[in-house]
C-alpha cells in the first residue's frame, strides 16, 4: 500500500462504529479484570511475644462477596483491624481503590465487629444517626435512611427506645444497620450471623446480597462454611499468620476435586473394578442404594456409568465437589467445632 | 475536627439531659438559699447564750460580768449550787452554761471557778467566758489597787478595725471572714468538680468497653480523637452545672430570703462557706461509691467562729461586690478547667486500662491522693497560715496541686507573675497527662482480660500505633 493510502471502509460511520467497538470492549475487559477494590500487599504485624500476619498478599474484587476463612488466632482479626484503620501494619501496603488506605476512606467502609455492642442507655435512631455521622454521613440524609432501613428491618416502632429496651435480635439488626448505613463502597462484616437466629440470619443474608447486587463489596469472616458455600464468590484462608488459598470459590473447588462421583439408584451394585475405589456406599429402602466413587487416573465418568448401567437402574449421578468446610479441614488439618457435618445428599 | 465535635456533643447533651443533673442542679441551689436564710434566721434568733451566774466569792463578781455579743449573763437562782443547777437545768428561756464562783475564790488565788453544762461546754463557750471573767476580775483587781472606777471605764478600749485591701483600686475594704469562706467554697468546688467529673469521664470509657461499641467507634475515629471528645463533652456539663448553680443560687437566696427572713436582724456573711460546704454531700451522692471523702466539718466551723457577726448588712452578695469577683471567678475557671483536663485525662487512662470497675479502684488511689492532700494541705497552709508564703506559693505552682491551692489563694490577692507561672506550668501539665494518657488509651480500648500492673502499663506508652 502506498504510504498515505487508506483501506476503504464501508460509509462515513463505519469509523464510528470501529471507534465504539473498540471502546466496548475495552470497557468489558475493564469490567472482567477490574482492579480490586482492596489490595492488601505483604502485610506483617507484630506483636510483643507473637507474630499475628507474617507477609499476607490478597485482592478483594470489586462488588463481589469475598470470604475471609482461617482458624481462631490464624490473623484474621488483626488483618481485619488494620483494614478498619484499628491498628497500622507494621510493614506492607493497604490499597483501598488504588489508594493507600487512609482516614477519608472511613466514609466508605462499614465495619461489623465480631464481639459488638452499643451504647444501651441511647436511643435507637439517635444512636444510629450519630454512628453515621462519624462515617461522614449528613444528618439530612442520615434521618432520612434510618427511616427507611428501620422500616425495613421491621423496627419502626422502637426507634425512640433505647437500646436496652430490645431483645438481642433487634440489638443485632440495629447494629447491622450502623453498619451500612452510610452505603459503603466495602463492607467488613465479622461473623455477621452469630447471635441471629434462622430467620433473622436469613434475612441478613438477603440484605447482604441486596447490598452486593447494588454495587458494595463485601468482606465476611466466619467460621459458618454453610454461609459461606451460599454467598461468597471468592475467598482466602488464612491459617498461622499466612495466606495458605485464595481465589474464586469455583477455581478452589475444582482446584481441590478428587476425581469423586457419586451415584444413586436401584439394585444392587457391585463394584469390582480397579478403576473405581468405592469410598462410601449405603443401602436405602425399597431397594435403592448411594455409593461414593473415586475414579482412577484415566478412568472417566462415563466409564463408571457405563459400568453402573449394566448393573442397576441409575436415578441420580454426579460430581462430587468438595464443600469449603472439606477444603478448609484438609488446608488447615484441624477440626473446627460444629462443622463437621458432612452435608451428604440424601 | 468536625468528629471531635460530633462526640463532644453526644457527651454532652446526653449527660445533661439525664435527670439525675437536672435534680442536682436545683437541688444544691435549693439548699444554699435554705441553709443561708436558715442560719440568718438562727442567728437572728439566738443572739448570746444565756449564762447562769452563781457566786459565793463575795466578791459579788455577777455584777462585774459585761455582757458580751455571744454572752448575756443572769444571775443564778439563790441559794446553795445545788438548788441553782436545779433551777439551771429547768431554766426558760434556754441557759447554756452555769457559772459557779467557790467561796474560796479571791483576787489572789483566783482558783475554782466552774462552767457547769448540760452535756460539754463547747470549746468556744469556755473561752469566751473565761475572758469575760477573767475581763471582771482584772476590773476588780484594779479598783482593789485603788484605780477609781470612772478611770477604769475610761481604759475600756473598744476598737473597731476595718482591713483595707492595697492590691485593689481605692483600697477596698476586705472581710476576712467572707475572703476565706470564698476561699473554702471555690477550692471545695474545683476539688469536687475534679473527683466527681474525672469518675464520669473513668466511667464512661470503662463503658464503653464493657459494652463493646468501642471497635465501631475506634473504627470510626481516631483514639486520641475520641478520648478528647468525651472529656471536652464533660467540661461543658461541669460549666453548665456550675454556672446553673451561680445563678440559681443568687436568684433563690433573693427569692426565698424575704419570704422567710421577716425581721432586719443582721446575719453573719461567712454564711456561703457553710451553705456551700454542706451542699457537698449532695453531690457526694451523685458520684456513687466512690464517695467523696469532705473533711472540712469542723475546719469550717473554725473559720465561722473568727467571721464579725452582727453589724454587716444582710446579703452575702452585697459583701461579695466588694471583692475582685471578676478576675476570682476568671481565675477559679481557668484553674478548675485546667486541674479538669489534667486529671480526666488520666482517669480516662484508667478507665481503658481496665476491664472492670473492681480493678480500677487500684489505679485511682496514686491520682486521687495528690488530688486529696492538696485540698487538706491548702487548708492549712492557706486558710490557717499564710496565703502568700512559701509553703503555699510552691503549692500553688506545682501543677497537680494547683489547681486547688491557688483558686484557694485567689480571693486573698495573687501576684499576676505568680498567676502566669502557675498557669503555664498547669497547661504545661495537663499536655503533659493528656499525652501520657492517649498511649495508655489507645492500647488499653481494645485490650481484654489482661492482668494490668503498672509495669505493663508503661510497656503500652511503647506501643507503636
Amino acid at each position: 500500500m502506498p504510504f498515505g493510502a487508506r483501506p476503504l471502509r464501508p460509509g462515513g460511520g463505519g469509523g464510528y462504529f470501529y471507534f465504539t467497538t473498540t471502546y466496548y470492549s475495552l470497557f468489558l475487559m475493564q469490567k472482567t479484570t477490574a482492579a480490586p477494590i482492596l489490595e492488601v500487599r505483604e502485610v506483617r504485624k507484630q506483636y510483643a511475644a507473637h507474630t499475628a500476619l507474617d507477609g499476607v498478599s490478597l485482592a478483594v474484587p470489586e462488588q463481589s462477596i469475598f470470604g475471609l476463612l482461617g482458624p481462631n488466632g490464624a490473623g484474621k482479626t488483626s488483618l481485619i483491624r488494620i483494614i478498619t484503620q484499628i491498628t497500622g501494619a507494621d510493614s506492607g501496603k493497604v490499597l483501598f481503590r488504588g489508594e493507600k488506605l487512609n482516614a477519608s476512606h472511613i466514609g466508605q467502609i462499614g465495619y461489623l465487629p465480631e464481639e459488638r455492642g452499643l451504647y444501651k442507655k441511647m436511643k435507637v435512631g439517635e444512636q444510629l444517626l450519630y454512628l453515621a455521622q462519624l462515617r461522614d454521613l449528613s444528618r439530612a440524609d442520615a434521618t432520612q435512611r434510618i427511616k427507611r432501613w428501620l422500616d425495613r428491618l421491621e423496627l419502626k416502632p422502637w426507634a425512640e427506645k433505647n437500646v436496652e429496651d430490645l431483645s438481642k435480635g433487634m440489638q443485632q439488626k440495629v447494629q447491622f444497620i450502623a453498619t451500612v448505613l452510610h452505603e459503603p463502597k466495602l463492607i467488613i462484616l465479622d461473623e455477621p450471623f452469630s447471635g441471629f437466629d434462622p430467620i433473622n440470619a436469613n434475612l441478613i443474608k438477603d440484605e447482604i446480597l441486596a447490598l452486593r447486587d447494588q454495587g458494595a463489596t463485601i468482606i465476611f469472616s466466619t467460621h459458618r462454611m454453610e454461609s459461606v458455600e451460599e454467598l461468597c464468590d471468592s475467598i482466602a484462608l488464612i491459617n498461622k499468620s499466612r495466606k495458605v488459598l485464595d481465589g474464586p470459590v469455583t477455581a478452589i473447588k475444582n482446584q481441590f476435586k478428587t476425581n469423586t462421583y457419586e451415584l444413586e439408584g436401584k439394585g444392587r451394585l457391585m463394584l469390582t473394578h480397579p478403576d473405581f475405589e468405592v469410598l462410601e456406599q449405603k443401602e436405602r429402602e425399597n431397594g435403592h442404594f448411594f455409593v461414593r466413587v473415586q475414579l482412577h487416573a484415566g478412568a472417566t465418568p462415563n466409564d463408571l456409568l457405563r459400568f453402573a448401567m449394566t448393573q442397576i437402574e441409575v436415578q441420580a449421578f454426579r460430581e462430587r465437589i468438595p464443600s469449603i468446610n472439606e477444603i478448609f479441614i484438609r488446608r488447615v488439618g484441624e477440626t473446627m467445632p460444629g462443622s463437621l457435618v458432612e452435608n451428604v445428599n440424601a | 475536627m468536625n468528629k471531635i465535635w460530633l462526640i463532644i456533643q453526644r457527651e454532652y447533651i446526653t449527660r445533661v439531659r439525664k435527670k439525675s443533673f437536672l435534680v442536682i442542679s436545683l437541688l444544691a441551689p435549693l439548699l444554699v438559699a435554705l441553709t443561708t436564710v436558715g442560719i440568718a434566721k438562727f442567728s437572728s434568733s439566738s443572739e448570746a447564750d444565756v449564762v447562769a451566774v452563781h457566786d459565793e466569792s463575795g466578791l459579788n463578781l455577777a455584777a462585774r460580768l459585761q455582757d458580751t455579743d455571744e454572752l448575756h449573763f443572769v444571775p443564778a437562782a439563790p441559794g446553795p449550787l445545788a438548788t441553782a443547777q436545779a433551777a439551771f437545768t429547768k431554766a426558760k428561756p434556754k441557759q447554756e452554761a452555769l457559772l459557779h464562783i467557790p467561796a474560796g475564790f479571791t483576787l489572789d488565788s483566783m482558783q475554782g471557778i466552774q462552767v457547769l453544762g448540760k452535756g460539754n461546754v463547747a470549746l468556744k463557750r469556755q473561752l469566751n467566758i473565761r475572758k469575760a471573767v477573767t475581763k471582771a476580775v482584772s476590773e476588780l483587781k484594779m479598783a482593789r489597787s485603788g484605780i477609781k472606777q470612772e478611770t477604769i471605764d475610761d481604759l475600756q478600749a473598744k476598737v473597731e478595725l476595718s482591713a483595707i485591701n492595697l492590691d485593689e483600686v481605692g483600697g477596698k475594704r476586705n472581710d476576712a471572714g467572707t475572703t476565706t469562706g470564698i476561699a473554702y467554697a471555690l477550692s471545695i468546688l474545683v476539688y469536687m468538680f475534679i473527683f466527681i467529673y474525672g469518675v464520669q469521664v473513668m466511667r464512661g470509657v470503662s463503658e464503653e468497653k464493657s459494652n463493646r461499641i468501642m471497635e465501631v467507634m475506634i473504627s470510626s475515629v481516631k483514639p486520641f480523637q475520641f478520648m478528647m471528645g468525651k472529656i471536652l463533652g464533660i467540661a461543658g456539663v461541669v460549666l453548665t452545672q456550675f454556672a446553673l448553680w451561680l445563678v440559681l443560687s443568687w436568684g433563690l437566696t433573693s427569692v426565698v430570703a424575704p419570704l422567710l427572713l421577716k425581721d432586719d436582724k443582721p446575719v453573719a456573711a461567712t454564711t456561703t462557706g457553710t451553705a456551700v460546704t454542706s451542699a457537698a454531700p449532695t453531690s457526694a451522692a451523685q458520684s456513687g461509691p466512690a464517695a467523696t471523702p469532705s473533711p472540712t466539718a469542723s475546719t469550717s466551723a473554725d473559720a465561722l467562729a473568727e467571721a464579725p457577726r452582727p453589724g454587716r448588712a444582710f446579703g452575702v452578695w452585697s459583701v461579695l461586690g466588694e471583692l475582685p469577683i471578676g478576675s476570682i471567678l476568671g481565675g477559679f475557671l481557668f484553674f478548675f478547667l485546667g486541674g479538669y483536663l489534667l486529671y480526666s485525662s488520666l482517669f480516662a487512662a484508667i478507665g481503658s486500662a481496665v476491664d472492670d470497675q473492681t480493678d480500677a479502684q487500684q489505679f485511682m488511689f496514686p491520682v486521687t491522693i495528690p488530688l486529696i492532700l492538696s485540698y487538706i494541705a491548702s487548708i492549712m497552709v492557706i486558710i490557717n497560715g499564710d496565703p502568700n508564703g512559701p509553703l503555699a506559693f510552691w503549692l500553688s505552682m506545682i501543677p497537680l496541686t494547683s489547681p486547688i491551692a491557688m483558686v484557694m489563694r485567689l480571693p486573698f490577692g495573687v501576684p499576676a507573675w505568680q498567676l502566669a507561672l502557675s498557669g503555664t506550668l498547669l497547661v504545661l501539665g495537663f499536655i503533659g497527662t493528656t499525652w501520657v494518657a492517649a498511649r495508655i488509651y489507645r492500647v488499653g480500648i481494645l485490650m481484654y482480660g489482661k492482668k494490668v500492673t503498672y509495669k505493663e502499663l508503661s510497656k503500652w506508652m511503647f506501643y507503636k500505633g
